[in-house]
């Protein structure tokens, strides 16, 4: 069996695997970081999305081997020590981007993911960037609001208004 | 899924070693082999990771051709500079393959070697007419390569290395996408270069990406949209299923060639 070393979260991580153990096991079921959802399986749903050196995957279609050396960020990871929502969480707070929260963490990681590459997304890219990630509660209006408001603050311009 | 050792291979030679092993299969990505390793519709002994592999990532233009490294991810490739300017309608299908997270881990020679019939990458490859090599030294012309549904000329054990796609003139690919998997229900890829015209079918075939001859010769003696009006492709080859009638698929294929041709410029 594979033994890796991997970051996650910032802490060094040391485990022996088998080849199988996709990487959204080692999180959930070996670390504990339940965050990260299971939802289709299939990598359509993007419940499982995580960071994988900065860049969104979907944990369950990655084997946790293949994470060896890699720096994992998971939705447990991305707000503050004391519990404060990042950017993106805030905005997704604000502006009602969720209602049952099972697609969240993949909303986030992915929306943070779109911000890195693009700071100035419009509601177009948001939308197609969202293409793999399925949320069946919302119809996607706040989710796409919430990356909008995102984005601007995190230019620094003003907030747009929630409604 | 069931279970595999798990080979993380240092070099190429190293990985070609490794796939002596029975039942070894590579991976690179995995966005295709992980959901059929979890359907178990494959049960190989041992997996042989190439993603690691420097020496197989990369892309860059060699005179009138770019070379593109089997282990690139789709992302690299949509990115890339040297592809957005030589080739932008192969930047441009790279960039719209699955998701943003599904292509920061497919990568090109995974696509080629699966050759699903309804993957993107085999349409620029036999369109754009380039030569893929292996591990063994061998440089084969796409139109050599791609054999049938999931069946290439690969031999056991041979990995892509390298895929070098000839620039042409102009091309585009178009994709009518079958909404829940984001694979083409119908793509097509029109390439033209100064000795005539090529065209590449996928997600349509019975035998798998295939070239569209008659639209070819039409468009090589008059590349203009004009010049395939009318025409149909043969719908005895074409793939009837849930998604689509072979008639259906047919008419796509005329409405995406003249659209492609009309990007063209």
């Amino acid at each position: 069996m594979p033994g890796i070393k991997l970051t996650v979260n910032g802490k060094t991580v040391e485990k022996t695997v088998e080849g199988r153990t996709l990487l959204v096991q080692l999180l959930r079921e070996e670390l504990g970081l339940t965050g990260t959802h299971v939802g289709c399986d299939t990598s359509q749903c993007g419940a499982c999305l995580v960071h994988v050196n900065g860049e969104s995957v979907k944990s369950c279609t990655m084997l946790a081997a293949a994470a060896e050396g890699a720096e994992i960020t998971t939705i447990e990871g991305v707000s503050s020590r004391d519990g404060t929502l990042n950017v993106v969480q805030a905005a997704f707070q604000e502006h009602h981007g969720l209602q049952c929260g099972f697609c969240t963490p993949g909303m986030v990681m992915s929306i943070t993911d779109l911000l890195r590459v693009n700071a100035s997304p419009s509601e177009t890219e948001v939308r197609e960037w969202l293409e793999g990630n399925i949320c069946r509660c919302t119809g996607y209006h706040n989710i796409v609001k919430a990356a909008l408001s995102a984005a601007e603050t995190l230019r620094g311009a003003q907030p747009v208004a929630a409604e | 899924m069931y279970n595999f050792d798990y080979l993380r291979p240092a070099s190429l030679a190293e990985a070609v070693e490794a796939m002596k092993g029975e039942d070894a299969q590579a991976i690179s990505g995995g966005q295709t082999l992980i959901p059929t390793l979890k359907a178990r519709l494959a049960s190989p002994s041992v997996l042989v990771d190439l993603s690691g592999l420097a020496e197989l990532k990369g892309v860059s233009r060699e005179g009138d051709k770019l070379a593109i490294g089997a282990a690139t991810r789709h992302a690299d490739v949509a990115g890339s500079e040297a592809v957005r300017s030589a080739i932008p309608a192969l930047a441009a299908l790279a960039g719209n393959i699955g998701d943003p997270a599904v292509r920061n881990r497919g990568t090109l020679g995974g696509s080629v070697a699966n050759n699903d019939p309804a993957a993107c990458y085999p349409s620029a490859a036999l369109a754009l007419g380039a030569t893929i090599h292996t591990s063994a030294g061998r440089a084969i012309a796409a139109d050599d390569f791609f054999l049938g549904m999931f069946e290439t000329a690969l031999e056991e054990g041979e990995l892509v290395t390298r895929v070098d796609f000839p620039i042409p003139t102009a091309a585009n690919y178009q994709k009518f996408e079958q909404p829940a998997s984001r694979f083409a229900l119908v793509g097509v890829f029109v390439a033209r270069f100064p000795g005539g015209a090529r065209v590449a079918i996928t997600g349509a075939c019975e035998g798998g990406v295939s070239r569209w001859d008659a639209a070819e010769a039409a468009l090589s003696s008059d590349f203009s949209a004009g010049a395939v009006t009318g025409m149909a492709f043969p719908a005895d080859a074409l793939i009837g299923d849930i998604h689509g009638t072979p008639a259906y698929r047919a008419n796509l294929i005329g409405v995406l060639t003249r659209r492609a041709v009309q990007a063209c410029g």
